[in-house]
């Protein structure tokens, strides 16, 4: 008897079938990324290459929720339009009833709420998508978290979600550190730089297959302008030359 | 009993409320703000008891963000003040809103602009409005002096001349008064 029919049946063997295939879905979509800093939180995106006759602005994986927060994902396009216009209902409605600004952690405990109610009641397919959902709390607190089609919510560091997340993802493990440091030096930029440096491992063309976002705290979500990620990409490829060239060095002497 | 005005000039729009909040024969406090902010380039003067003014005015702002956030563009003046009308509308046969608005905004193409709206859902654009008492008083004197197109400098004078004449003719007595200006530079408060 096969236990991958309805999505309310538990398997013998414990699985939800269904829960299991959408994120297989996931797997499939293009490479989110997200990297909490200590000024800036930064999300990226792979951009699927531009078919030639389509508009390419049409296209935006980097959602606003609200002014302070901000959502990417991977997996199902039609399925994060869904989730984001009743987490942005969500927003105003907790604006509404409680005066204040909604914080991150809230949002994304509904997001992962409304996903979790989908596994369970009404014999509805789950959203096959997981969110990686970025801002600064009202009182200046970064953050990370991520929710997947189970309903979990989970705050982050850093993370990869997304087609070849897994490798992507032991890339920010190594870089993280660092990119830190250099932030605490004065390196504002250092978030950003990690979060291409992380995409180009797996984006294949580079630059214009990228796509950045950012927020500071108190001001909205900006979008790192085309010159800019190109600008960066080309000093990361030039950091890989010149690694590489000394390496070669190192291994001739 | 609350005192609400507005006037557009050439690259601006005014309004003007007045700041006690009462009941029966009580003042509660005599800073009130009447006019919501409902977005960087829109205000809402409203009129009416306090419970339903400050629900509908929140209720309303609240949905303008919520559009704004689904279609990325924000409401044009026109735009909200439809919305508004209808939600007026709407209610008035299930649960009536006891409010009277005046909504002005500033848009890029079309300029300021000022719409009255009453609790029974009437609309109109006007080049200056007033509600309730104050207009008895005040609406006489902008049909006298208005004209379109008036700078700030004018403008505020016209404005002036309207809250002299309700100090010196409305009975109830009217202190203080604030003013939110709407430009394509935004929202500014102040008090007269």
């Amino acid at each position: 008897m096969s236990y991958d029919r309805a999505i309310t049946v538990f398997s013998p063997d414990g699985h939800l079938f269904q829960v299991e295939y959408a994120m297989e879905a996931v797997k499939n979509g293009t490479t989110a990324v997200g990297i909490k800093g200590q000024k800036t939180v930064v999300l990226g995106v792979e951009k699927k290459s531009a078919a030639k006759l389509q508009d390419q602005r049409t296209v935006r994986k980097i959602m606003k929720l609200d002014g302070h927060i901000c959502l990417a994902f991977a997996g199902l396009v039609a399925d994060a339009r869904v989730l984001v216009n009743k987490a942005r209902l969500e927003c105003q409605s907790y604006r509404l009833t409680m005066e204040d600004s909604p914080t991150v952690e809230y949002i994304s405990r509904y997001i992962a709420q409304v996903q979790q109610r989908f596994t369970q009641r009404g014999g509805r397919r789950p959203f096959g998508i997981s969110n990686l959902i970025a801002g600064f709390d009202a009182d200046g607190t970064p953050n990370l978290y991520q929710t997947d089609p189970t309903g979990s919510h989970t705050s982050w560091k850093a993370l990869a979600i997304g087609r070849n997340a897994k490798s992507v993802r032991e890339f920010l493990e190594e870089n993280y550190e660092e990119s830190n440091t250099a932030e605490e030096k004065g390196d504002e930029d250092a978030p950003i730089k990690l979060a291409a440096k992380a995409l180009l491992e797996v984006v294949e063309s580079g630059a214009k297959n990228i796509e950045i976002a950012y927020l500071k705290p108190g001001s909205g979500l900006k979008m790192v302008p085309a010159d800019k990620v190109a600008a960066i990409c080309k000093e990361i490829e030039a950091e890989k030359e010149k690694d590489k060239a000394r390496g070669k060095k190192k291994k001739s002497t | 009993m609350d005192i609400i005005l507005g006037l557009v000039g050439k690259d601006y729009v005014m309004t003007v409320a007045d700041r006690a909040q009462a009941r029966s024969i009580v003042v509660f406090k005599h800073d009130e703000d009447k006019i919501f902010e409902l977005d960087g380039h829109m205000v809402m003067a409203t009129a009416g008891p306090q419970g339903d003014r400050a629900n509908f005015a929140e209720y309303i702002q609240r949905n303008i963000q919520l559009y704004k956030y689904r279609n990325d563009l924000p409401l044009t003046t026109k735009g909200a003040a439809n919305f508004t009308r209808n939600e007026l509308a709407t209610f008035l046969r299930k649960s009536p809103y006891q409010v009277n608005l005046l909504m002005a905004g500033y848009d890029e193409k079309v300029g300021p602009s000022l719409y009255y709206m009453d609790y029974l859902g009437s609309m109109h654009k006007m080049g200056f409005a007033a509600h309730g008492y104050g207009s008895y008083f005040t609406l006489s004197t902008m049909d006298r002096y208005y004209k379109e197109g008036m700078d700030l400098e004018q403008g505020k004078e016209l404005m002036m001349k309207c809250i002299k004449m309700l100090q010196q003719r409305f009975l109830i007595n009217c202190p203080k008064f604030i003013c939110k200006i709407v430009t394509k530079d935004g929202i500014t408060t102040s008090e007269l």
